[in-house]
Formats: C-alpha cells, structure tokens, sequence
C-alpha cells in the first residue's frame, strides 16, 4: 500500500470528509494534516475538498452508530492532542467496523487518547470559567485568555447566560479567534490580531481593590505557594488581574499616584513580565 | 475612610473562615437580572490564594467592630485593631463589580456582632436586599446567621441567602464556655435548626407551588476550628456525622486554629497550625459523605485520632486484611469504593468497563486508578498487579512512602476524586 497523505481544510467538517475520500479510495491515510508545510517531502499527498454533502452523511453515520461518539469527536477537534485527526480517524473506522460496543470502556486503546484529550479539554474549560478576567471597556466588557486548547465553544454557553444582558468579547490569542456576544447573538470569529486599550479611572480601581482583597485574603501562617500553582498553573497567570504589574492599575491619562497595589499586611502576588498582560480594546471585530 | 481601606480591613478580619464554595445553588439565568448561579459553576474557583486555598466568593465582613469576646477571634472587643464597617452600598457595588469582571462567583458576608445580634442581621439584611432587588444581582449569596438573632430576621435572610451558615467554631461546650463566654450551644443550634425546618418547608411548597420563596435553597453549613481546644478527632467526626443526619447540613469546613492571640486556654502564638489534621479529617468527611463510611468505622475510644501519616482510608484498609483483596471484575459499587487508590471516577469507570470484557491489572491506571496505593488490594481476573510481593509489614512502610509531598495538602475541593 502506498503511504497517502491527507490535506484537508481544517474544518470539522473537512475531517469528516477526510474519512469519506479514505473509504470512497479504499485506502487508510498515513497522516492527516491542514498545512501543506508541514507535509514530510517524500510523501504523496491528496487534497481533500470539504463538499457539505459528503460531510453530512459521514456525521449521521456516526451520529446513527453512537452519539456519544459524535459528541466526543466534536470535542476531540478542539483539542491540543497531537495527530488529533488521526486518532479521531481510527476511533471512526473502528466505530463503522465493530458498532459502538468498545466505547464503554474507557481503557480501550484507540478511544482512550481521545478521551484524555476531551478531559484536557474540558477541564481547562472548567478553570477558565473562573480564571477570565473581564475589564469594563466603555458598555463592553472584554477579556482575554490564552488556552492550550479550543475552548471558546465550551465557554460561551456559560459567559453567554452570566452576562445575558450585556455585550463582550473574549479573545483567545493562542488561536486567534474571539467569542463576541451582543443583543442576545453569540458567534465566534478568527481574529488576527488585537490591542485592548487602557483602562478608564473606574475600571483600574475596581483592579486594584481585586488585587487588594487578593493579597489580603491569603492567611501568612498557611502561607502554601506549591499549592497554589498545582490548583492553578503559572500559565494561566499572565492574563489574571492579581498578578499584574503596577502599570495594569493606572488609569489611562493619568499622572496621578496610584496607591501600591499590594496589601501593606498582606501576601502580595508575585507579578508576571510586563508587555503580557491584557489590555484593552482599540476597536471591537 | 475610603473603600479600598475598608476592604482591607474587612477582609483581613474574614479570612480565617473556611467557607468558599458556590456548591449547590441554582439560579438560572433571569431576565432583566445579573448573573446565574447554575449546576455548571459549582465548584468554580475564581483564583487561588497564596495559601493553596480556593477563592470563590468576596468573602468579607459587614463590620469587624464586636461586643463579643471570644477568645480565639482577631475581632474580639478586647483586641486592638482598627475597625470599620461596609455601608450596604459599597458592598453591592463591590460585589456587583467584582462578580461582572468575573472575579467571583457571589458573595460571602459575614459579621462582627455589633450592638446586637439583631442589628446587625439587620445591617446585613440591608445590604442583600439592595443587591438583590435594586442591582438585581442573580449571583451566588452565604450569610452567616449569628447566633442570638431572633427567627424572623433569619427568615428574612434565608430568603435573600443561597446558602446561611452558623458557625459552631468550638467543637465541645467546655470549650464554648471557656473561650467563647457569650455564646451558648443552644443559641448556635436554635438557628440551625430554624433553618432545616424552613428549608425542607420551602422545598415541599415548591413542588406544590413553582413561585413558592425559595429558603436557602444552597442549605447550610457550618465550620469547626481543630486544635484551639483538645477535643479529639473521633469526637470532632461523631459531631460531624450527627450535623449530616439531625442537621442535614451540606458542609461542614474544618479549619486549623492559626493563634492570633496569646492566652493561657490557648496554644501558644508560635504552635503551627495543624494543617495535616485538618487535611486528614476533611478526607474522613468525603468518606462519610461520597464513601458510604460511618465515623466509628475509622476511629473509636481506643483510637480517637488518625494517624497523621496515611489517609484514613487507607488505614482502615490496612487495619482491615480481611475485606482484601477485591476482585475488580466482579465487587459491587460499594466494595470497589473501600479501595485505596479507587474514587467515585475510577470505580463507576470500572463498572462501564466490565461489562465489555475481563479487564485485566494493566488496563487499570487508564481507568484512573491509582496504582501505588490500590496495587496491593486488589485483584484482576484473580492475578495481582505485576511483580507484587509484600508483606503486611512493609505495607504499612509503603503506602507512607506513596502519600503525596506535605506542601501539597489542601482542602479537597469538590472536583477531586479522593482516591
Ligand atoms: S462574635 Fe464572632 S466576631 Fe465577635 S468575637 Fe466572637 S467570633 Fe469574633
């Protein structure tokens, strides 16, 4: 057999094309990729044309053999898992061969990947919710974060119901898309590149008293900063209010002296490099 | 003085409550309204602080001024600390603020006892009430009702709170006696028991009628200091286990006594606080409740401590041979839960798994069992786990060596499976 690879248009539903071709020539990809630079030189490859059609009937042909499946397929594409495509290929055919016994077992090697996967996923979703800081930009309020996986899908539901009546935007800068909600209407957008702006005089105060109540509520003779960052990684700290330097809390056009941000009694976060914090918006997509 | 001041203080005079979780409530989003409080978010930690602990709620004090005195509280009349008190305004606005940019999930506010225990449930009143009917705040809400308090005023409350706790702090009545002199057992019990009563009430008529009050509807909850006093930890758990089943509390929070205070019925202000015991008694708690534990299954008159070194459970498996080894593939729900190294996760995994075929020792760690500690109680398809071979001497070595690093210990939070 020949080695064949794959070159789809990173789309979910460009995959589930990638698994019609394969069954329609007869032949297991090698790999899967969505960048041609990344294809080895050696290798032959087939472009993959997303057609709505084709991608429809694959998905209601696993939707029809288990939709637990398809849940977790949908999933898995937003997942960081390395060769995700291929995995999310095999667990397929597997599904489409043998019916969709294996799934209950949760050690079976070929679902096993994906769901460790889907459970990174969904438990850096699970922390985020609480991690996201929004800063009050003008009637909008924005955020930013910076993920290992996709989870703007998975938070929306959630920002979407805390905040129905208002209007924000979260940006993921690690893969340059933003979640926007306005009037009811969410959706979620590729987005290059973005500047938030400075924070306004009520806006850096409120990050100031947060900063203040988060250096004063720790307790000195429990003091545990191994703990902390098992509960709460450091790669999440860079775009979390606490641990900001002094700039992030002077308002926009302001000479003033701000008071030191840090609590006189308390534990005062230790700051993360400058130039990473979030910062405001220039203009909204 | 200005807000930033305030919550400095109030804060700094709040934290050595336990307490911060969002658990339980059920708020969905309302139109017009500010926020939600759904199954989704419990759990949901919004930081943590520098001690490893969770931060979930603005946990903060309406005013730290007290005509109490208990001994082992920074906010004793007889302290010397500055003091200030939250109008009801600044602190719907501090709430409301905090909960938008999504720095917590609700607020937490409990009191110094000024004046009166009626006036400052009053005070509180105010401010809840601002916050939920003018800054229509759909968030989360913990009140603490202060002992002494007359019941119409927690009613009032309770229909504000998500959750109200009382905190009996002194796990014996000698110890209330002694050192916290203006409280009485039965003025702590009194609004626990109000509070259970109103709150099955209120359940009963919201099947009956949708748009019933709500009492509480998060429960209750209450926290017990460990190591001011020398009650023991069989004493401190058998009080838990009736609080489960005569209170129906949600939680009880355990925390370590940190000396604020030199006194001569106190630990000396250089005592470390023990945080091993109250780690240790906060996994006996997730036993009683998760585990199907009874209290005197753990400990009893002749053992009335855990042993600081291993987790409860598994020193009850050690000082149990005769329940071992487990077979995986065939031990119910129950039997597959005493397993040290199996938690609720791992156990239901193994039940699904099963049923597609004998699993055999290997397949075990990807289900989420953890190995170093289960290995030497089960079996699978009657074979132990690979190249096992102890004796019930080195057990004991062993499962020491397998607990985790002691800067680790924390207060489980609800996510963790104890396995
Ligand atoms: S009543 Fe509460 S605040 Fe006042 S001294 Fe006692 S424990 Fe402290």
């Amino acid at each position: 057999m020949t080695e064949m690879i794959y070159l789809y248009d990173g789309s979910f539903q460009g995959f589930l094309c990638c698994v019609f071709d394969s069954y329609a020539y007869k032949e297991v990809p090698t790999a899967i990729c969505c960048d041609e630079d990344s294809v080895p030189a050696l290798f032959d490859t087939r472009g993959i044309v997303t057609d709505q059609g084709h991608a429809e009937r694959v998905y209601r042909k696993i939707v029809k053999c288990s939709p637990y499946a398809a849940s977790l397929l949908q999933k898995c594409f937003l997942t960081c898992l390395p060769q995700r495509e291929m995995r999310m290929y095999h667990l397929v055919s597997k599904l489409l061969k043998q019916g969709s016994g294996f799934l209950r077992d949760p050690s079976d090697e070929t679902l096993y990947p994906v769901l460790r996967a889907v459970r990174h996923l969904e438990g850096e979703a699970h922390l985020l919710k609480g991690f996201v800081r929004f800063s009050q930009l003008g009637d909008v309020l924005g955020g930013e974060i910076r993920p290992k996986n996709r989870v703007l899908p998975l938070l929306r539901h959630h920002f979407c119901a805390r905040y129905a009546g208002d209007r924000f935007f979260l940006y993921d800068r690690t893969h340059r898309e933003v979640l926007f909600y306005t009037s009811g209407q969410a959706c979620i957008r590729p987005l290059d590149d973005f500047q938030m702006a400075q924070p306004d005089a009520t806006e850096a105060h409120y990050r100031l008293l947060w900063k203040r109540f988060y250096d004063t509520i720790a307790i000195r003779e429990r003091y545990n900063p191994r703990c902390r960052q098992t509960q709460m990684p450091k790669r999440y700290w860079s775009t979390m209010t606490e641990f900001q330097d002094a700039t992030y809390f002077t308002p926009q056009s302001s000479c003033a002296a701000v008071p030191d941000p840090g609590a006189p009694a308390g534990i005062s976060a230790p700051e993360t490099p400058s130039g990473f914090g979030p910062s405001a918006p220039a203009s909204i997509p | 003085m200005d807000v930033l001041e305030k919550l400095t203080i109030l804060t700094d005079a709040a934290k050595y409550d336990a307490a911060c979780t969002s658990s339980g409530g059920n708020r969905t989003a309302k139109k017009g309204m500010i926020g939600n409080t759904s199954s989704s978010v419990a759990g949901c930690c919004h930081s943590f602080s520098a001690d490893g602990r969770c931060v979930t709620l603005l946990k903060v004090l309406m005013t730290n001024r007290c005509i109490y005195d208990c001994k082992y509280c920074v906010n004793r009349r007889s302290n010397d600390t500055p003091r200030a008190a939250f109008t009801p305004e600044e602190l719907a606005d501090l709430t409301i603020g905090f909960y938008r940019r999504n720095y917590i999930e609700g607020l937490f506010l409990s009191s110094g006892v000024f004046r009166s225990p009626d006036y400052t449930t009053e005070l509180m009143i105010r401010a809840l009430r601002l916050l939920r009917e003018e800054y229509r705040f759909n968030g989360y809400i913990h009140a603490k009702a202060i002992p002494g308090t007359a019941p119409e005023l927690v009613e009032q409350l309770g229909l504000l709170a998500d959750r109200l706790s009382v905190n009996i702090e002194l796990p014996s009545e000698a110890g209330l006696r002694i050192l916290a002199p203006d409280k009485t057992k039965e003025a702590i019990l009194a609004p626990m028991r109000q509070i259970r009563t109103r709150n099955l009430q209120s359940k009963e008529e919201l099947i009956k009628y949708r748009h019933a009050p709500r009492f509480a509807p998060a429960g209750q909850s209450t926290q017990l200091i460990v190591g001011a006093t020398s009650d023991s930890d069989f004493h401190i758990l058998r009080l838990t286990q009736a609080l489960y089943q005569q209170y129906r509390l949600k939680r009880v929070f355990y925390s370590a006594y940190v000396p604020v205070v030199e006194h001569a019925l106190l630990p000396a202000k250089t005592v470390k606080p023990p945080l091993l015991r109250e780690h240790r008694l906060y996994q006996a708690d997730w036993l009683l409740r998760f585990y199907g534990f009874r209290t005197e299954e753990l400990l009893d008159e002749h053992h009335p401590d855990f042993d600081i070194r291993l987790d409860p459970k598994c020193s009850w498996a050690v000082a149990h041979p005769e329940f071992f080894p487990v077979e995986v593939n065939t031990a119910d729900y129950e039997a597959l839960l005493r397993v040290p190294g199996i938690g609720v996760t791992s156990a239901r995994r193994i039940l699904s798994a099963r049923r597609t075929g004998s699993l055999r020792p290997e397949q075990l760690p990807r289900l989420g069992v953890v190995m170093k500690r289960a290995q030497y109680f089960l079996t699978a398809s009657g074979k132990l786990p690979e190249g096992l071979r102890f004796t019930q001497d080195g057990l004991l070595r062993r499962l020491i060596a397998a607990e985790r690093p002691a800067p680790d210990f924390q207060q489980l939070s609800l996510f963790d499976a104890m396995a």
